[in-house]
């Protein structure tokens, strides 16, 4: 991909968005209340954001993806992430070899 | 900046013990000791990084495009969310909005590691939010619990780290295009298994199942609905809705 204008104004928009939410705690740190609604409403927000992303490929894909992605899950718990991927692509890629 | 929040029982204990009699060693001294208590946490990210550098060059990415996402961005979930919605157009607007979204804990992060910059000169406490990810975050704070947190420490820290990831990031960019069809070898599920491992890390007990659980269900439902490029978004306001109910109950949240 040529560097396009959009992949330009993507590519400064993450570096801008992320930027911002790591200075802002600064400017919050005398403004938010700890342990206050907006900071528990805060805290809920990554795993809410990860289950929205994993579900429609873990659930509503096919037999295979289902698999990798609860061989993923067993391994995440107790086993760094790499192995999770690791194990989450061998599955699939055997299962897929197999003709599933 | 693989997990969403460091997990208690991995917690990084603060390198060399402090000891009053051992005089202050100097800049040189803290940058090694920095490095030195990172060094587990790029051994982990390594990996990871050349796994995002072969997704970005499958998804389309060239080799400049993906080390620039590393090293400007420098927030490995957001990054790899970002590649899940890669596709011609961009949805620019998607990806920002989801950017942001994920990244929002360092919100949380930077108002508690703010405070222990303040002996620090004006210009360099910017510096070191900029460069904070969940690990060198924790680090940091624990070093601050036992010794004052100098900024040569903290660019050990996150100078080694960002190394490791922008050069992860290109070494795997060029290994990944040796791979001709990706799903073959099963590599279309990687992402997902990141997401599953950050979603480990993100666990907080049993309060976040219905959360997740209705988060995942909207998701679903959009998805199959035919509307694929809405599902996240829906997810994450079924989610924060069931949250949002329980803290105005005055539950936990």
């Amino acid at each position: 991909m040529a560097a396009s204008l959009p992949l330009l104004a993507t590519l400064a928009g993450m570096a801008a968005a992320t930027a911002s939410t790591r200075l802002a705690g600064a400017w919050l740190a005398s403004r938010l209340r700890p342990g206050g609604r907006a900071v528990r409403l805060l805290e809920a927000v990554p795993g809410i954001v990860l289950a929205a992303l994993v579900a429609p490929t873990a659930l509503a894909t096919g037999g295979v993806e289902t698999a990798a992605c609860g061989l993923a899950a067993l391994l995440a718990w107790r086993a760094p992430a790499i192995v999770a991927v690791i194990g989450a692509v061998a599955l699939a890629a055997g299962l897929r070899g197999a003709g599933l | 900046m693989r997990q969403i929040a460091p997990r208690g029982n991995r917690a990084p204990s603060p390198s060399p013990p402090p000891g009053p009699s051992s005089p202050a060693a100097g800049p040189l001294a803290d940058a090694v000791a920095g490095i030195a208590a990172i060094a587990p946490v790029v051994v982990a990210a390594l990996p990871i990084g050349l796994v995002f550098g072969a997704l970005a060059g499958q998804a389309g990415l060239g080799a400049g495009a993906a080390t620039g996402m590393s090293a400007v961005v420098f927030a490995g979930a957001s990054q790899f969310v970002a590649l899940e919605q890669w596709a011609d157009p961009l949805p620019v607007a998607s990806i920002l909005l989801a950017t942001l979204l994920v990244n929002l804990r360092h919100v949380a992060m930077g108002a508690a590691l703010a405070p222990r910059l303040g002996h620090w000169p004006v210009a360099a406490r910017p510096a070191a939010l900029l460069f904070m990810t969940d690990e060198v975050w924790a680090i940091a704070l624990a070093r601050a619990a036992v010794k004052p947190l100098t900024p040569a420490f903290y660019a050990g820290l996150a100078g080694a780290l960002w190394l490791a990831w922008v050069g992860s990031t290109a070494a795997g960019h060029v290994a990944g295009a040796l791979v001709a069809d990706p799903a073959r070898w099963g590599l279309d599920l990687a992402i997902t298994a990141v997401f599953i491992a950050l979603l480990r890390g993100a666990w907080r007990g049993p309060r976040d199942l219905a959360p997740w659980a209705a988060s995942a269900v909207a998701a679903v439902a959009v998805d199959r609905a035919g509307a694929p490029a809405m599902a996240v978004a829906a997810g994450i306001v079924a989610g924060l809705a069931v949250v949002a109910a329980r803290i105005l109950r005055g539950g936990e949240g």
